[in-house]
């Protein structure tokens, strides 16, 4: 019956030559958290900044609570935080946050959220006199503070020292808890699988893989162990079953890759003892966001 | 450490406080900017005094009754030209602008708020000019209504002329902008040295500044008793509907 919290279908934004975004469909659920991973200029902010209303796009179809993005009746609804700015730089910290609130008809308490997110030090502190983090942390607060039921949240933590993070991290958290449909952008793989719900990895201005963080990682595990270099990894992989990868990255540093299990380790270690080969560090890992998307886009995140 | 409810209670402030308080923010922002405050309140009442006191000027009369309707002018030119100019601009290049309209305060409800602002400062700023002015003896005549209405059109006037600069240059360039148009229009309109001082040719084209007419009508309200001087309201009105018909148009607010 409830429309999703945002659905995206093949949506276009073009800046002159440049498409930003290129046909990208994506649909965000209610009371769930999603994050929009990906490097800069993917399109993660053109994206977002269409269903805050600030833009209007090319071509697609965007749908934010079931409703069109530019409608009034959005606004006290949605929250937003900016990537920066957005505030006097004169304005005092409580000030900005006190006047927000005065925009929605049952907000939060202004001081308990500045003292949520700590910045009760801070609260006459003139916007551009604040670190960073501390306006990071304010826009944050303003998202927030008239109970929305869905908020956008552009790179949240970009930034903020690790302590405010966990803290953004929390509040992000805490949202979830009660019920808040929530939509970030992030380069930060471990962001994204921390926080989210449903992840879409994006790059140039698609859509190349989406899932809970666990189904985009967790299919594929890695056998990884250090051993002196240069081993001829041949044999291994005739011992190993068909669709398995082994490699030497760096020197000395070996990983296999493929249906990681106790037979596979087995095949591993036995294929070690005939090498005459200690493996040091032996461990089995889930792939990382960051290698899927290396493997999606033979690029690195960041 | 406070527990926040964060559940969803979504809804609107009334359209009144929300725009009562982003108006009480600007009236403070103004206050608190010692540049503006410069501009609007200290120059206007120096230029008051000092013309006033000092034999400078030959106007043909009582110095003072013949300045402080000139002063108020500028007062209004200041306030709703130029600090409006210069202030709406930076909004939009620090994204203030932008950032608001995610909230549910309107477009509509933004310019009413500013325009509230405005008017606000305005009358402090006639508070004290008016104040000082009797102080160095002015008498002023006329209907009080007349001279009201004045100002109210020359405030929309000006409102639409700051808008339009701060609406489609770059801030830095409005900064700029803003402080000569308001230095060409104090020395050219009327508001210290007589229009009738300047060439016969070149009145005509001053005659038709909007300080000119808000100077000029002002003075024949408050020193020459006149009812309501309808060719300056006609050309404050016509400003303004010029201006802010522009505005309407090409405002980007990013």
């Amino acid at each position: 019956m409830d429309s999703p919290a945002v659905e995206i279908i093949d949506l276009v934004k073009r800046y002159g030559g440049t498409t930003a975004v290129d046909g990208l469909t994506l649909r965000a659920e209610r009371g769930a958290v999603t994050a929009v991973l990906g490097p800069n200029g993917a399109g993660k902010t053109s994206t977002v900044e269409i269903c805050e209303g600030f833009r209007v796009a090319d071509a697609g179809t965007v749908r934010v609570l079931g409703l069109a993005p530019a409608l009034p009746e959005l606004r006290p609804r949605v929250g937003v935080m900016l990537q920066a700015g957005g505030v006097p730089p004169a304005m005092r910290c409580a000030e900005w946050l006190r006047l927000v609130s005065r925009f929605y008809a049952r907000p939060l308490d202004a001081d308990a959220l500045l003292a949520r997110l700590g910045l009760t030090e801070h609260v006459r502190t003139p916007y551009r006199r604040l670190s960073g983090g501390q306006q990071q942390r304010l826009s944050l607060a303003a998202a927030v503070v008239g109970r929305p039921e869905l908020v956008f949240l552009d790179e949240p933590t970009a930034g903020l020292d690790p302590q405010a993070r966990h803290a953004c991290w929390d509040l992000v958290g805490e949202l979830r808890g009660a019920g808040v449909s929530v939509v970030l952008t992030t380069h930060h793989m471990d962001e994204a699988e921390r926080l989210a719900d449903h992840v879409a990895i994006i790059d140039r201005g698609r859509v190349v893989a989406e899932g809970s963080p666990a189904s985009l990682t967790g299919a594929e595990r890695q056998l990884r162990f250090r051993a002196r270099p240069g081993l001829a990894l041949e044999e291994l992989l005739n011992a190993l079953p068909a669709g398995s990868a082994a490699k030497e990255s760096p020197a000395g540093h070996y990983i296999i890759e493929g249906l990681v299990g106790p037979e596979l380790l087995g095949t591993v270690t036995a294929w070690c003892a005939s090498e005459g080969v200690t493996a040091d560090d032996l461990r089995i890992e889930r792939r990382t966001l960051e290698d899927v998307f290396l493997e999606l886009t033979g690029r690195e995140l960041r | 450490m406070t527990t926040l409810d964060f559940t969803p209670a979504p809804g609107a402030a009334p359209f009144t406080r929300m725009v009562f308080a982003q108006a009480r923010a600007e009236v403070r922002a103004t206050l608190r900017n010692g540049e503006q405050l410069a501009l609007t309140l200290v120059l206007p009442v120096l230029l008051l005094t000092g013309f006033s006191m000092m034999p400078l000027i030959d106007v043909g009369g009582s110095r003072v009754d013949f300045l402080t309707p000139g002063v108020l002018a500028l007062a209004v030119m200041s306030t709703a030209f130029t600090g409006q100019a210069i202030a709406t601009g930076f909004e939009r290049r620090y994204g203030v602008l932008k950032r608001l309209g995610a909230t549910p305060l309107s477009r509509a409800g933004l310019m009413l708020a500013k325009t509230a602002a405005v008017v606000a400062v305005e009358v402090i700023q006639a508070v004290v000019i008016v104040a000082v002015g009797l102080a160095l003896g002015w008498r002023p005549h006329g209907s009080f209504l007349s001279a009201a209405l004045l100002i109210v059109v020359g405030t929309a006037a000006f409102s639409g002329l700051g808008l339009l600069m701060a609406g489609t240059l770059r801030a830095e360039a409005t900064l700029a902008a803003a402080n000569l148009v308001y230095l060409v229009l104090l020395g050219a309109g009327g508001v210290v040295f007589p229009l009738s001082k300047f060439p016969e040719g070149m009145r005509p084209v001053l005659e038709i500044l909007p300080i000119s007419a808000l100077t000029g009508g002002l003075r024949s309200v408050l020193a020459g008793g006149a009812a309501l001087p309808l060719v300056p309201l006609a050309v404050l009105a016509a400003w303004a509907v010029l201006s802010l018909g522009l505005v309407s148009r090409t405002f980007r607010w990013e």
